[in-house]
């Protein structure tokens, strides 16, 4: 991968696309953009590369959905992970070891049967296992409370950060400008599109995307646009590295409980917490977390008791009201798109998303996704025969 | 200096790798920490940041207090799982930020 720098000044005059947020949503965007062509674009990140979300989750990539749209987006999503390091020119250390859903409650059967089959039927080898054939893969488990559980091997994990890098240095090799420690303050309506106040600088866009995460919700407020999507810190931590034994990103499905081994070979680790609803972002760490995610970890893996904790971190879901993600142009504001609401899985839909959007802003080519995933989705009766209600809202 | 001098032991991190990230434009010390994984090994960065935070000060001509140390992220020390998964469930409600 050639490595660049990137932009130093502030940004040009004007542009054709605005990308607000440097995670790896707007990235994604502006390197498939570019990719068709479409170089005239001006990525804005507030902070560094991998500062929010996009450089605080545990990687998981995963095809084991609830909906169909969702199995069929994380299919493509999957093709273009196994790519990435051949066309990106960097390694992401990507690797797919599955994951390993366990039920905890008879109560979960049902839900976990019906969605394996949706799976099966989509293309996916999801599997149903007894607790003992969870157990042939993952030794270490303790399967006492597992009533059953699911798999599919062609599941995996990846490494964050040089995703962010790859996309960044792809986007600029093209044209594309990314500016980091770059502010948005203020939008403003114009003729022919809008002009962005930046702490580096006015600039002017045909059209914004809004690909802020958590911190969407202030952007869209810019243009006024209330958006419903709302920041939930997720808090995670990291053990020291151990040689390679876990095979399968696992998860207990009523605790929120996730584990997988990373390349590094860390035990990487997170879990469901409570935590109040609030309007801003917080990224403090909670000895709450520590004690309730190293209890319910040592009851499923009792081998891991002894093994020590490095550092724990938190970074900020951007989770809708349905847990589905907002995209598309918000009533009233042409030229302005909406790429958030992601609820902690925008890391390993952003290929996919990346993909869409370049196809529909450059060609007018508009997935079904986008028609699903509309604001004013929260402001009417759903329509029947839409994408339902995604359950599968973990690791 | 050999290019291959050690800059954080616990990661490989060598002298040549950190100032090569901040040629490229990544100058912070958080960047740096993550363009390379400086400092993300067992020590937590006791060890490396330090020396990674003169090589940013260094290179920017900025005086050294002025860089800004990566966020230190508990537990202090590394710690077995067995010791939080012990602690009472009453005494762990502290946000610290």
């Amino acid at each position: 991968m050639k490595e660049l720098t990137p932009t130093v000044g502030p940004p040009k005059r004007s542009c054709a696309i605005a990308i607000v947020g440097g995670g790896v949503m707007g990235l994604s965007i502006a390197y498939q953009l570019a990719r068709r062509g479409l170089t005239d674009v001006v990525v804005l990140e507030r902070g560094y590369l991998a500062q929010g979300a996009s450089g605080r989750n545990g990687g998981g990539v995963r095809m084991q959905w609830s909906t169909e749209l969702n199995v069929r987006l994380m299919q493509e999503s999957f093709v273009l992970c196994r790519h990435f390091a051949l066309e990106i020119g960097v390694n992401v250390w990507f690797r797919q070891g599955g994951y390993l859903f366990l039920a905890t409650r008879e109560a979960e059967r049902e839900k976990m049967e019906r969605n394996v089959a949706l799976q099966n039927r989509v293309g996916v080898p999801t599997r149903m296992l007894s607790p003992e054939e969870a157990r042939a893969i993952v030794p270490e488990l303790d399967v006492s409370r597992v009533v059953c559980a699911c798999y599919n091997p062609k599941d995996g994990v990846l490494f964050p950060w040089p995703f962010l890098w790859g996309y960044a240095h792809q986007a600029l090799a093209r044209g594309v400008e990314v500016h980091l420690f770059t502010e948005v303050s203020a939008i403003e309506r114009s003729s022919g599109g809008f002009l962005l106040h930046t702490s580096k600088g006015p600039v002017k866009a045909e059209r914004v995307v809004n690909a802020a995460g958590a911190w969407s919700p202030q952007i869209a407020r810019l243009v006024g646009v209330e958006l419903p999507d709302r920041p939930h810190r997720h808090e995670i931590l990291s053990t020291e590295p151990l040689k390679p034994f876990l095979t399968p990103m696992v998860s207990v499905l009523s605790s929120g409980l996730y584990f997988s081994q990373s390349m590094r070979g860390e035990i990487v680790t997170g879990i469901t917490v409570e935590d109040h609803d609030d309007d801003q972002v917080k990224m403090g760490s909670r000895l709450k977390f520590l004690t309730t995610l190293a209890r319910e970890l040592v009851r499923v893996m009792p081998r891991l008791a002894d093994v020590k904790i490095l550092r724990q971190w938190a970074g900020p879901y951007d989770v809708s009201p349905d847990g589905a993600p907002i995209l598309g142009e918000p009533p009233g504001v042409p030229g302005f798109y909406l790429a958030c609401g992601f609820g902690g899985h925008g890391f390993m839909m952003s290929p996919v998303i990346g993909e869409l959007y370049a196809e529909w802003l450059t060609s007018g080519r508009r997935h079904q996704v986008f028609d699903e995933s509309r604001l004013d989705r929260f402001s009417k009766v759903r329509p029947p025969g839409g994408n339902g209600h995604e359950e599968l809202i973990i690791g | 200096m050999s290019s291959k001098a050690i800059v954080c032991r616990c990661e490989d991190v060598t002298l040549d790798d950190v100032e090569h990230t901040i040629a490229i434009g990544y100058r912070s010390v958080e960047e740096v920490k993550r363009y390379t994984g400086l400092g993300t090994g067992p020590c937590q960065g006791k060890e490396c940041m330090v020396h990674a935070a003169l090589l940013c000060a260094r290179a920017s001509g900025a005086p050294p207090e002025t860089i800004a140390p990566f966020t230190s992220r508990p537990p202090v020390a590394a710690a077995p799982l067995r010791i939080f998964a012990a602690a009472e469930k009453d005494d762990d409600d502290q946000a610290q930020r």
